[in-house]
């Protein structure tokens, strides 16, 4: 039986992980290996890294993290930020990554989703959306969270199962960092109308909220950073926490 | 010695990295007599079948494998380049495999039910046909593995080593004839189960 994954994810800066509180006040967690291999031990389905580093200097840094993390961690790795071509889809592949996630750069250019998919196949493609309510429907934001593109998020994420993105990372703005569970209504919104794996993330607060999230026959996955880099929820206990809740899991 | 198998399909860090960490020596090749000096070949592979099978076609390495595999040379594919062994697939038109392993590559998404998503992606358990094969070695039945993939293998039962069940469709996980072996799921993105698989085919000095 295909189990429900635990996520956790690491933004890296300059080579090093911060975590973010509603996209602002980083604060430096850990070192990138270093953690990777804690949290493999810890039973981690998959990781994630967003690249958020500013300068173009930041991305070797980015690059050799990532390299020194594929070399002795192995789980599937997806990374994200400053993903804007097919060439840095490239570069990240190289790299070690499996996946690589798509945001602003596919908002700037829907394009890259379709180009990326031929060249590296669906199950190379993840798009991400920062989905926040406005005016009562979804809107996709982008930059970071900060810029509201006006598009449908229920659109956005049909038009990527449309042109090949063979999964989707769901990150509600609205609940991030709030720490009081997922954005149920949202997920459920988009999880109705398409059938890509859904990723969802952004407001998980303690063991309680995976549970209710798993409820959710559309989400596969659920990413977290700030509860997993704190050890307020450790990641092998939430499993089998889970899993004592009837969720299918990894032990 | 492994050869992995590079024919410019895929990526092969990961794997590389895995071999390294499991102590295997290993090179990345495509030359013709690196190859036939390699103890073992793992054929990797990632992305549509008929490019995959046209480029293997294009450098020669399609009669190279038949013949190396023919002569008992421990032969494991990964993933894409598991489909590859079998004899044909249907994925965006009829496609020849290696013909190594009876049976032919078929999309999932029309054996699914409604609502089971495409591709078939994530962690799933494994159920054991052959335990005493060598992959298996110091696994335990229920392990999970991780798979993606939308097309999958059938009519091949008789290859069967070890499956996962996703929406009701028996997936072939693993599967073997004679000296030629393959996996669907991703041993080098399993954790400690794969790099133990890695480890065994590495080690596996009988050919079965």
């Amino acid at each position: 039986m295909l189990t429900k994954r635990i996520i956790p994810c690491l933004d890296v800066r300059n080579g090093r992980v911060v975590k973010g509180v509603n996209f602002e006040g980083l604060r430096d967690v850990s070192d990138p290996v270093t953690l990777a291999r804690f949290y493999n031990q810890a039973g981690a389905d998959e990781l994630v890294f967003y690249d958020i580093t500013a300068s173009a200097e930041g991305r070797p840094l980015f690059a050799d993290a990532l390299r020194a993390v594929a070399a002795e961690v192995f789980i599937p790795l997806t990374v994200g930020g400053s993903i804007n071509t097919v060439d840095d889809f490239d570069r990240v592949l190289k790299c070690g990554a499996d996946k690589v996630s798509v945001n602003s750069g596919a908002l700037r250019d829907p394009s890259l989703i379709e180009n990326a998919a031929k060249r590296y196949g669906d199950q190379c493609v993840v798009l991400s959306m920062d989905v926040k309510r406005v005016d009562g429907s979804f809107h996709v934001f982008a930059r970071g969270g900060r810029e509201d593109t006006g598009r449908d998020a229920i659109e956005w994420a049909k038009f990527g199962e449309d042109h090949g993105a063979g999964e989707i990372v769901l990150n509600s703005i609205d609940t991030d960092g709030v720490r009081k569970g997922f954005d149920l209504e949202m997920l459920q919104a988009i999880g109705d109308v398409v059938r890509l794996p859904i990723i969802a993330s952004g407001g998980a607060g303690c063991m309680e909220d995976f549970v209710t999230l798993f409820r959710l026959p559309c989400v596969d996955a659920g990413l977290a950073a700030s509860i997993f880099h704190s050890q307020e929820v450790e990641i092998n206990a939430l499993k089998a926490y889970l899993k004592e809740q009837g969720v299918p899991m990894r032990i | 010695m492994i050869a992995v198998v590079d024919y410019g399909v895929g990526n092969l860090y990961s794997l590389n990295c895995s071999l390294r960490h499991i102590g295997a020596e290993s090179v990345v090749t495509r030359d013709e007599s690196v190859l036939r000096a390699a103890d073992k070949i793992i054929l990797p592979g990632v992305g549509a079948f008929g490019d995959a099978a046209a480029k293997l076609r294009e450098l020669g390495l399609d009669t190279l494998l038949k013949e190396l595999a023919a002569a008992g040379k421990p032969l494991m594919g990964i993933c894409l380049g598991m489909q590859l062994l079998f004899d044909e697939s249907h994925e965006y038109g009829c496609h020849q495999g290696l013909g190594l392993i009876p049976g032919k590559v078929m999309p999932l998404a029309p054996v699914l039910p409604d609502g089971m998503k495409v591709p078939h992606m994530g962690w799933n358990s494994l159920t054991f046909h052959k335990p005493e094969d060598v992959l298996l070695t110091g696994i335990s039945e229920g392990s999970h593995v991780y798979y993606v993939h939308s097309f999958y293998a059938t009519d091949c039962e008789a290859a069967w080593v070890a499956t996962s069940e996703y929406g009701g469709v028996t997936v072939p996980g693993a599967v073997r004839c004679g000296n030629v072996c393959g996996t669907q799921f991703h041993p080098e993105k399993s954790g400690g189960i794969g790099l133990q698989m890695l480890a065994s085919f590495a080690k596996e000095d009988t050919v079965c």
